[in-house]
C-alpha cells in the first residue's frame, strides 16, 4: 500500500508474422510518491514496452494482448478507456523520451508546446499559459526564457530541447514522470544537468519518476531503487545502494562489471558474452542461463521465480545464496 | 513559487538565414501581382481596342512593345493578360491542393481499406496521360476558364494526395505525435494542429512549381483554342496570335513569352527557397 503506481503481472504480447511474441512476461513493480525507480536492461529487454503498454502508447495493431494490472492511484490503467486515459496523460502522468529533437513539433514554437497542456488540461487562457510557460522554461534552466518562448525547436541545442520537453511534460504538475532514456542522446555534461534537473523536480514537487536506462551510472546518481529486466522478465529488484553493493543475480553482476567506468587501462572491457535471445526462441528455464557463467542443470528447465533475498530485495536466481561475493 | 538553482544550459541560439531565392521569388511574383491589380492604371491603352491603320508596328515610342495584326497595343494586352494568367496559376493550384490534401490526409491517416480504395482511385486517374485527360475534359465541358479549373481539380489532385499521404504515413508514427498523445491531446487536435501543418509542407513547395505548370497549361489550352477565347488578352493567346507573323512581327509572341518565363522563374525561386528552408529545419 501507499504506492503511487503498482504494476502486477504485466504481460504484453505482440502479434508478428512469426507468431505471438511475449515481450513482457509477468512484470511487477511499485513506485511510491516522490520515488525514482530505475528500469534497467539491455535494448529489447522490455523496459520501454512495459511502460508504453501501461500508458496505451503501443500501436493497437501490434499488440495482441496486454494483461495484468497497473494500478495508478487506485485506477487500473490497463482497464481505462481512451477518454479517461487521455485525461491522465499530461495532467497526472508525463512522459519524456530519448530523442528530444524528434519529440517536438518542428513547426510550433517552444512556448506553445509547453503552454498547450496548460490550456488543454487546466483551462488557462492563452495569455496565462504563456506566462506560465515562461516560468516553466525558467525553472528547467533555459536561459532568457522570455525569448526562448517564441523560438522554434530547430533553434535549440539538444540539451535545451530536452529541457523544453521536460517543461511541457511537468507543466501540469503530474504525479508520475516516465523518462525513457532521457539522457542517452545527449553528451555527458548535458546528461548530468538533465539528471540534476529531474532530481530537483522530484525534491520540489514530489514527482515520482520511472527512469528507463541501460546506464548504471545514471542509476547510481539518481535512483532510489532499481528493477533489472532481461528478455521480458524481471531478474532482480532492490534499493539502489544494495543492488550496486551486493547484487544477487549474475545478470546484474554482469552489467555492473561491464560499466566502462570500471575499466582498467590496458585491459579489455568486461562484457557479458552472447546476446539477448530472440523472443520467439527463448531458452527453457532461466532466460539468462545460456550467457550465465554460473548456470547449472536446474537453471535449464522450469520456472525460476523471484526469490526474496532481503526486505525489498528480490532476485530471480536459484543460486543467489552461493553467489554472494562473486560479484567482484 | 520559489526559484531554484539549476545550472543554466549554455545559450546556443541557432538561426536559419532566409535563402536569397525567397525574397527574389517573392519580389518577382509580387511585381506581377501589382501589375495585375494596377492594370487599369498602368496600361497605356485598351487591350482589345483595334486600330487597323496602325497594325504590326515594331516596338517604338508610340507603342513600347509594338502592335499586333489588329493594331492592338501589345504592352496593354500583356498587362491585362497578367490578371488572367495569375488567376489561372492561383485557382489552378487551389482546387487540386485542397482536394488532394484532404484525400491524402484521409488515406494516410486511416490506412487499411480506406487508404487502399483511395489509392486505387488515384492509380486510375494517373493511368491516363495528364494532358490528354485535361484536354479531353475541357473539350467535353466546352472551352473556357471554368472548364479549365474543373479539369485541373479532377486530375491535378493526385500529386498533392500522394505527397500528403506519404507525409501522414510517416508523421502519424512520429515521435512528436507520440509526445502529443502523452500530453493527453485528442485525435482531432493532433491531426489538425500537429500532423497537418507538417504534412502539407512538401505540397506547398510543389504548389509553387505547379502554379507555373498550370499557367503554361492554361496558355497552351488557349493556344489550342480551348482556354480563354479571343479577343480577351491572355499570354497564351497572344503567343498563338503572333505565330503567323513570327518572321515579320516577332514582338507579338516574344514579349508574352518573356512574361511567362519571368513569372515562372519567380515561382521556381519561391519553390527552391521553401524547399531549402524546410531542409534546413529538419
Amino acid at each position: 500500500m501507499g504506492a503511487l503506481l503498482e504494476v502486477e503481472d504485466l504481460t504484453v504480447e505482440f502479434a508478428t508474422r512469426a507468431g505471438t511474441m511475449r515481450a513482457v512476461d509477468r512484470v511487477s513493480f511499485a513506485v511510491g510518491k516522490g520515488e525514482i525507480m530505475g528500469l534497467v536492461g539491455e535494448s529489447g529487454s522490455g523496459k520501454t514496452v512495459s511502460c508504453r503498454a501501461m500508458l496505451h502508447l503501443l500501436p493497437a495493431w501490434q499488440v495482441r494482448q496486454a494483461s495484468g494490472r497497473a494500478l495508478f492511484d487506485g485506477q487500473d490503467l490497463l482497464a481505462l478507456d481512451e477518454a479517461r486515459l487521455r485525461d491522465l496523460h499530461g495532467r497526472r502522468i508525463g512522459m519524456i523520451f530519448q530523442n528530444p529533437a524528434s519529440h517536438l513539433d518542428p513547426l510550433m514554437t517552444i512556448g506553445r508546446q509547453v503552454a498547450e497542456p496548460l490550456i488543454h488540461h487546466r483551462g488557462l487562457s492563452a495569455r496565462e499559459a504563456r506566462a506560465e510557460a515562461i516560468e516553466l522554461l525558467r525553472q528547467v534552466g533555459i536561459p532568457d526564457p522570455k525569448r526562448a518562448v517564441d523560438a522554434y525547436p530547430h533553434q535549440f541545442s539538444g540539451g535545451m530541447k530536452q529541457r523544453a520537453v521536460i517543461a511541457g511534460a511537468v507543466a501540469c504538475r503530474p504525479d508520475l514522470l516516465v523518462a525513457d532514456e532521457p539522457t542517452t542522446a545527449l553528451d555527458v555534461t548535458v546528461q548530468a544537468q538533465i539528471l540534476r534537473l529531474l532530481l530537483d523536480l522530484r525534491d520540489r514537487t514530489g514527482l515520482a519518476i520511472i527512469l528507463i536506462t541501460h546506464d548504471l551510472g545514471v542509476v547510481a546518481s539518481t535512483c532510489d531503487k532499481v528493477t533489472v529486466m532481461y528478455a521480458g522478465r524481471i531478474m532482480e529488484r532492490a534499493p539502489k545502494a544494495e543492488l550496486i553493493r551486493s547484487p544477487r543475480h549474475p545478470y546484474t553482476m554482469g552489467i555492473i562489471r561491464s560499466q566502462p567506468s570500471r575499466a582498467e587501462p590496458g585491459r579489455p572491457l568486461d562484457s557479458i558474452e552472447g546476446q539477448l535471445p530472440a523472443l520467439n526462441a527463448l531458452p527453457e528455464g532461466c532466460r539468462f542461463h545460456p550467457r550465465c557463467a554460473f548456470a547449472v542443470a536446474p537453471c535449464r528447465s522450469g520456472e525460476i521465480p523471484l526469490d526474496r533475498v532481503a526486505a525489498d530485495h528480490d532476485a530471480a536466481c536459484i543460486r543467489w545464496r552461493e553467489l554472494q561475493g562473486a560479484a567482484a | 513559487m520559489t526559484a531554484i538553482e539549476i545550472p543554466a544550459a549554455p545559450s546556443r541560439w541557432r538561426s536559419v538565414s532566409l535563402p536569397w531565392t525567397v525574397p527574389a521569388g517573392a519580389g518577382i511574383v509580387l511585381f506581377w501581382v501589382a501589375v495585375a491589380v494596377l492594370a487599369p492604371l498602368v496600361a497605356p491603352s485598351d487591350p482589345i481596342a483595334q486600330d487597323l491603320s496602325d497594325t504590326l508596328k515594331p516596338p517604338g515610342w508610340a507603342h513600347w512593345l509594338g502592335t499586333d495584326n489588329f493594331g492592338r497595343d501589345v504592352l496593354s494586352r500583356l498587362i491585362w493578360g497578367t490578371r488572367i494568367d495569375l488567376m489561372m496559376g492561383f485557382f489552378g493550384v487551389l482546387f487540386p491542393f485542397v482536394i488532394g490534401t484532404t484525400i491524402g490526409a484521409v488515406a494516410g491517416y486511416s490506412g487499411g481499406f480506406v487508404d487502399a480504395a483511395l489509392m486505387r482511385l488515384l492509380d486510375v486517374t494517373i493511368s491516363f496521360p495528364f494532358f490528354v485527360l485535361i484536354i479531353a475534359i475541357v473539350a467535353t465541358l466546352g472551352p473556357g476558364l471554368g472548364s479549365f479549373y474543373i479539369a485541373l481539380a479532377l486530375v491535378g489532385w493526385v500529386s498533392y494526395a500522394r505527397l500528403v499521404r506519404a507525409q501522414f504515413l510517416v508523421l502519424k508514427q512520429s515521435d512528436f505525435v507520440l509526445a502529443a498523445r502523452c500530453l493527453g491531446f485528442g485525435r482531432a487536435r493532433i491531426v489538425f494542429k500537429h500532423i497537418l501543418p507538417n504534412a502539407i509542407m512538401p505540397a506547398v513547395v510543389f504548389s509553387m512549381s505547379d502554379a507555373v505548370l498550370d499557367i503554361l497549361l492554361g496558355s497552351s489550352l488557349s493556344f489550342l483554342g480551348l482556354g480563354i477565347q479571343p479577343p480577351t488578352a491572355e499570354w497564351g493567346i497572344m503567343i498563338a496570335d503572333g505565330k503567323n507573323f513570327i518572321g515579320t512581327a516577332w514582338w507579338i509572341s516574344l514579349f508574352p513569352g518573356i512574361a511567362i518565363i519571368i513569372l515562372a522563374i519567380g515561382f521556381s525561386f519561391l519553390a527552391d527557397g521553401f524547399a531549402e528552408l524546410l531542409g534546413a529545419k529538419d
